[in-house]
């Protein structure tokens, strides 16, 4: 029955992906949602098997690889780590469904749609599976290819294109340094198996090699390069290019790509490799570095930028960061929590602004105004999850975001202080973004340029808003109080995450503890009286040169257009010139030329006059027996 | 009487078919005007075969060679039948059997 949790979903992706034509839409609908459904409530079941009752499930499905010592299954492993991102993927992939059905009703192409997201949840599911590293590089590809599916799901648009493009690209950068991780794992420990490999790691963790003529520990390698994969699929900076444009896909996609998908990936394999990454101290601290400035860079360009989703989008970027600083601080499970409640709110906020697309088409902020009258209940979903990205008490976000921030300011390491500041600068910021977002979207006049008065949502689209809303409230006081996520080691993920130097708490001071929540009502006011009055637009124009720099994400674009693409360019440039003119001249050309003369000259042969063949068969037929008689008669 | 079919020996009846033979390709090859020419010649390169098959059946006293030379003889009727008809065809449908002009096989 476990093993329903991947093949529901992959069955009705098969279904609905080969009979796109013949099924209609709303029976494509029920098979993908009804599947992901009954999935994500067999995982409720894993759940309490594995979370609460402290088992471990580990299903072979089928050998896959018994190639050269090189041994991988498909299997199932599920420990307490595993259950709690499979909760996450389905719950959220079903609500996702759910709200396709309403969001994308005016689409023909909603099979192929709907295909996709089952598939999507199901590479998920299998990476999330994983006892082996290729199961789980199979899975991360899967993703990767489903992401580019959707986003270029409206594949008649051009910019959706170089978007899914872009995101296919980038990934692909990290993914080429995780598969030289996986080699390097392969060729030191001999097996792709977790759990042999995580056994062998404290043998190995003084072994030394040779790259580039330094000498590195290979679990550093070997730690980097994950890490490289993981900063690629989980946009951290650097990386985080394709992000922001992914937005071009429907808004459900989206959500399930911010939420459950794809950009948790990262994180998750941080978590999972915890007895590798512990070994690897510096590459730790790399992390957090990576993560606190990933955190607050994409916070600030969120303020400036105007669209609704591009804004949520780098939120998740910043978000993201926290999971990550959170792992390189060794505390994954308050990584993990932050993105299990994280999963809800911002499942919820791009939901929400889905219903606001969905009602206005209309993507710009600032050309939208005084919703609030005609989608109160979009409305107050909205402040939920809002509400809940900021880190106020009681909703989710307070207690992952504060438990973060805690150990960030405990670890007393000149890093984790840079994490701490970086974060509650961060926290500031995630405060006026998304005040931002409603003060222009949901206050204020309503906008001339919209014609027709938007209506609130259908209720399909609403019941799982509500039911996501529901758990950006409740999550996080049921992770804390009811799970026992937060205690490490004794909590809730006993040994499938490892803490290698556990620090025994001392006590966060009360100032530490209230900091994030004083700093988010203080982004909130300033938000709000910015945003509401012309004080915003005033700011940018004192800080002309800043605003530009923040506008325009820092330039990251321009520079790899710049640095990568154009000499690259250039270069291809070249090599066409070499293709064209000189290796097509040299082979195809000059045979086209030849054959073709000397075969004008033998047709000339063939004049059509019948004498002339008559004459030649004869003196072929005397020449043919003449060389016979020379050679067996004379 | 007697004397002179004595005298005749295969040679002459070989160098006999040798010169028809020759004849029937010259007038095959060198042959500018209408096609019927060159069935005509066919039919005389049959016929020196047929003197050839004859002379050396009798010289061995063995009949195979006279049952081929009538075989040929048959087969040379049908292939003229078939030949005129397909001239006939020609004509019809290209208005000319002058052999300079059907060169439709032109490379």
């Amino acid at each position: 029955m476990i093993l329903a949790i991947i093949f529901f979903p992959l069955i009705a992706s098969i279904i609905t992906g080969l009979c796109n034509k013949i099924l209609s839409i709303k029976i494509a609908s029920i098979i993908c949602t009804t599947s992901v459904v009954i999935s994500a409530l067999i995982s409720a079941f894993v759940f309490y098997r594995v979370g609460i009752c402290g088992e471990v499930i580990h299903i072979k499905i089928i050998e896959w690889l018994n190639v050269g010592g090189i041994h991988a299954d498909f299997a199932m492993y599920i420990d307490q780590l595993t259950s709690i991102m499979l909760i996450t993927v389905t719950f959220i992939s079903s609500a996702v469904h759910i709200y396709s059905v309403g969001y994308m009703c005016d689409d023909e192409n909603v099979p192929r749609f709907m295909s996709f997201l089952s598939l999507f949840t199901t590479f998920m599911l299998l990476l999330v599976t994983s006892d082996n590293f290729l199961q789980l590089f199979f899975g991360w590809e899967g993703v990767g290819l489903c992401s580019y599916l959707l986003i270029g799901f409206w594949y008649k648009k051009d910019s959706a294109n170089f978007a899914s493009i872009k995101a296919f690209v980038v990934n692909r950068v990290g993914d080429l340094a995780f598969i030289v991780g996986i080699i390097f794992i392969y060729s030191y420990f001999g097996s792709l198996e977790f759990a042999y490999i995580f056994g062998k790691v404290p043998a190995l963790a003084e072994q030394k090699t040779q790259v580039f003529g330094h000498n590195f520990y290979v679990i550093e390698i070997i730690c980097f390069l994950l890490f490289i994969g993981c900063m690629g699929k989980s946009a951290q900076i650097g990386l985080h290019v394709w992000l922001p444009d992914a937005m071009e896909g429907p808004t459900p996609v989206s959500a399930l790509i911010h939420a459950a998908t794809m950009v948790t990936a990262g994180i998750f394999l941080l978590a999972r490799c915890s007895y590798l990454f512990e070994y690897a101290a510096s590459i730790l601290g790399f992390i957090i570095i990576i993560g606190s400035i990933t955190c607050l860079f994409s916070a600030v360009i969120a303020i400036t930028q105007n669209d609704i989703k591009r804004i949520i989008a780098y939120s998740t970027c910043s978000q993201l960061g926290y999971m990550f600083l959170a792992c390189g601080l060794s505390t994954y499970e308050a990584g993990i929590f932050h993105l299990y409640t994280h999963a809800y709110f911002k499942a919820a906020l791009f939901l929400a602004a889905g219903s606001v697309i969905h009602a206005t088409h209309e993507q710009d902020i600032t050309k939208i105004g005084g919703l609030r009258k005609f989608m109160p209940i979009t409305y107050v979903l909205f402040w939920i999850g809002s509400l809940a990205i900021m880190g106020i008490f009681p909703f989710s976000g307070y207690f992952s975001k504060d438990l973060i921030l805690s150990s960030a300011y405990l670890s007393g390491t000149f890093a984790g202080d840079f994490a701490y500041k970086c974060g509650i600068m961060a926290a500031f910021c995630t405060a006026i973004y998304s005040v931002k977002i409603i003060v222009k979207v949901f206050h204020g006049k309503q906008s001339e340029k919209i014609h027709h008065i938007p209506k609130e949502s259908p209720i399909i689209m609403n019941v799982p808003l509500i039911f996501l809303a529901a758990g950006s409230i409740f999550a996080g006081l049921i992770g804390k109080n009811i799970l026992d996520i937060t205690t490490p080691i004794t909590g809730f993920f006993k040994a499938s995450v490892f803490t290698k130097e556990f620090k025994l708490g001392s006590h966060t001071p009360f100032s530490v503890e209230i900091m994030p929540t004083i700093v988010a009502i203080t982004g909130m006011l300033i938000g709000y009286i910015a945003f509401s009055t012309n004080i915003s637009s005033t700011i940018s124009k004192l800080f002309r040169p800043l605003y530009k720099l923040i506008t325009n994400k820092f330039y990251f674009d321009e520079i790899y257009n710049y640095i990568f693409i154009k000499q690259n360019d250039q270069l291809s440039q070249k090599m066409n010139f070499i293709d064209n003119k000189v290796i097509d001249f040299c082979g195809p050309v000059i045979v086209t030329i030849i054959s073709y003369n000397s075969a004008k000259k033998i047709s000339s042969i063939h004049n059509g006059l019948i004498n002339f063949y008559a004459f030649t068969i004869a003196i072929g037929t005397v020449a043919s027996l003449s060389i016979l008689v020379y050679k067996y008669v004379l | 009487m007697e004397s002179i079919i004595s005298n005749v020996t295969l040679e002459h009846y070989v160098i006999l078919s040798c010169c028809l033979f020759s004849i029937g390709m010259c007038g095959l090859l060198l042959n500018k005007g209408n096609v019927i020419n060159i069935l005509m010649s066919i039919e005389l390169m049959l016929l020196a075969a047929n003197i050839n098959f004859v002379a050396f059946s009798s010289y061995y006293n063995e009949l195979t060679g006279q049952i081929a030379s009538i075989i040929i003889l048959a087969i040379a009727a049908a292939e003229a039948a078939i030949g005129l008809a397909i001239i006939v065809n020609f004509y019809r449908a290209c208005g000319t059997i002058s052999i300079e002009k059907i060169n439709k096989l032109k490379g």
